[in-house]
């Protein structure tokens, strides 16, 4: 962790060099964040519910995603950008390092800029704590707590998958982003509305709803059954495959020509 | 201290035709080739040794090194570094190795070397004492005093050079692999970074192990060469040993008055002007030594020269030699 800030330090040291650019990264990904929230709002006005679920409800599950994504975004977006870090040669380097490869990985790409879009979700979240109808008791808290954990693991274990899959093959992995960014998207609302289908999926094959819907559901009082509580908790499960998915790829390395 | 047995290596590359048509056809259908990158590679190193890894571009140089410091799994075969199997044992290995990737940098790029110093010293848990000791010394000797506080991105590639092999040293290696450290460097720059490979190598008894196309490096640097093409090591001697396997062929370069030399067996002349000409002698019939005399006492020599085959030659001629 002593290492992570160091990392960080001389990260953002570089990042200041270039002032202008970094003030204005932030914005834009507030910006980027905002728009999302002006179009649900916008949408609540016509038509008051969506499948049963209020615009504060909905509000707060896209907050808990948000911010579950958002900081995993911040401290794994480093796996994010691995194809990069494996075409040029860099991991090269992070083999030849006597730390933790993941942890270096996590510590090449630490994206301050995305305290604009942790902003957003903060923001987010305290507007729609108190406007949730929720009454916030020590469970209730609990629960959000674990959604942000399990969040985190989730998307964390996304991008980790991600990342191994360049082992194998350099190019073309657009189509994990429909599981991170697509994640992200999807958790806007809860997960219920995109019908049994996609819950489905959700719940068994990319953990998403354990965190995000059905806890959901025992927060806004729709469930009293207390296990919903602590699904969330699957989530941080999840991240068992996808470090051993990671180890396998590691074997499988190949490097660069030079 | 480092031993490698029959080491194989494969890579599987996709092949496709050029085109846009093609490149669709390979998202669908791949065809493979397998290159055999490494076949049954063995050799022996020991510590305090300086050894030159030389062979032609593709030849398995960088495999080699990249399984010898724990990046790539080999297919098969065994390597014992300090004891220890690169790949297994990965971190700890590490820690007592050191590399230079010439084409790539470890400086981060935006921040001043020291700060990526500073970096590096907490990466390999370098205590303050030692880190402090070593910098200085380091500094002193690559003459980087002046430009450690610029950022790496403002150096010139040679001041650069001088910082990677600094920052490959902070953590007092035993074994350093330098991948190509001259590449692309001036004159000035090279002698620099020559001189401080020998000075390590010789103070700190680091095992170097070097690969390099330039063979002024090897004449300058090595006592032993490992010569690699296609995978296989075809060549493991010294530099004298390889010298004198080529060296059978001495070329004479004389500038003379009188009349036109005449050649006798083992004496060939390859150029021939108007009081110059170049001979070449085959040492197996003939001494250098009675070469000059027979011409010295047929005309009136104002200036001559002796060359023996130059490294680069030699290289070339090896090359041929084993048809890599």
């Amino acid at each position: 962790m002593r290492l992570y800030l160091k990392y960080a330090s001389i990260i953002l040291r570089g990042q200041m060099q270039y002032k202008v650019s970094f003030v204005m990264s932030s914005i834009g990904q507030f910006l980027v964040a905002f728009t999302t929230f002006l179009a649900m709002y916008f949408m609540f006005n016509r038509f008051n519910s969506v499948n049963g679920f209020t615009f504060s409800e909905v509000l707060l599950c896209f907050a808990v995603t948000l911010a579950a994504f958002s900081l995993a975004e911040c401290f794994v977006r480093g796996f994010d950008t691995f194809s990069g870090i494996i075409s040029n040669g860099e991991f090269d380097r992070i083999m030849v390092r006597p730390r933790n490869e993941i942890l270096q990985v996590l510590a090449s790409r630490i994206e301050f800029t995305r305290i604009g879009r942790l902003l957003q979700a903060v923001l987010m979240l305290i507007y729609a704590v108190p406007t949730s109808q929720v009454v916030w008791s020590s469970d209730k808290i609990a629960t959000l707590v674990l959604m942000l954990i399990g969040g985190f693991c989730v998307f964390s274990g996304l991008f980790i998958i991600y990342a191994s899959i360049c082992f194998f093959t350099i190019e073309g992995l657009e189509f994990m982003n429909i599981f991170t960014d697509g994640g992200r998207e999807f958790g806007k609302y809860p997960i219920s509305i995109y019908g049994e289908g996609v819950l489905k999926f959700l719940t068994y094959v990319v953990p998403i709803a354990l965190f995000q819907y059905y806890p959901f559901l025992y927060l806004i009082g729709r469930t009293d059954n207390v296990v919903y509580m602590f699904l969330p908790l699957v989530g941080v499960i999840f991240l068992i495959p996808c470090l051993a998915f990671w180890e396998i790829g590691i074997r499988h390395y190949k490097s660069t020509g030079s | 201290m480092i031993e490698l047995r029959d080491i194989c290596k494969t890579f599987k590359v996709a092949k496709r035709n050029a085109g846009l048509g093609e490149a669709v056809k390979a998202l669908f259908r791949r065809e493979y080739s397998e290159i055999r990158a490494l076949k049954n590679v063995s050799f022996k190193i020991d510590e305090g040794e300086m050894v030159g890894y030389i062979g032609p571009n593709g030849a398995g140089k960088s495999s080699t090194i990249k399984i010898m410091s724990g990046i790539l799994t080999p297919d098969s075969g065994e390597c014992v570094i300090n004891g220890r199997v690169p790949w297994k044992e990965r971190i700890e290995h590490v820690k007592e190795i050191g590399v230079v990737f010439g084409q790539r940098s470890q400086l981060w790029w935006d921040v001043p070397v020291v700060d990526s110093f500073e970096l590096l010293k907490d990466i390999y848990r370098v205590d303050e004492l030692s880190f402090r000791k070593n910098l200085n010394e380091l500094t002193e000797l690559l003459d980087i005093g002046e430009i450690i506080r610029t950022p790496a991105r403002q150096l010139s590639l040679g001041q650069r050079m001088r910082c990677e092999i600094a920052a490959s040293l902070l953590h007092n290696p035993r074994v350093l692999f330098l991948d190509e450290p001259t590449i692309g460097l001036d004159a000035v720059s090279k002698i620099a970074v020559r001189n401080f490979i020998r000075t390590i190598n010789k103070e700190r008894c680091t095992t170097v192990i070097l690969t390099t196309h330039d063979m002024q490096d090897i004449e300058a640097l090595t006592e032993r060469i490992l010569l690699i093409g296609k995978g296989k090591i075809l060549l493991d001697g010294t530099l004298n040993e390889l010298k004198k396997r080529n060296s059978t062929y001495k070329t004479l370069v004389v500038d003379y008055t009188g009349e036109r030399i005449k050649t006798v067996s083992g004496l060939r002349v390859t150029k021939d002007l108007d009081g110059h000409v170049e001979l070449v002698v085959d040492t197996t019939l003939l001494p250098v030594s009675q070469a000059i005399a027979i011409i010295s006492s047929q005309v009136d020599v104002s200036d001559i020269s002796v060359m023996g085959a130059t490294a680069e030659e030699m290289v070339v001629s090896l090359y041929k030699e084993f048809e890599i």
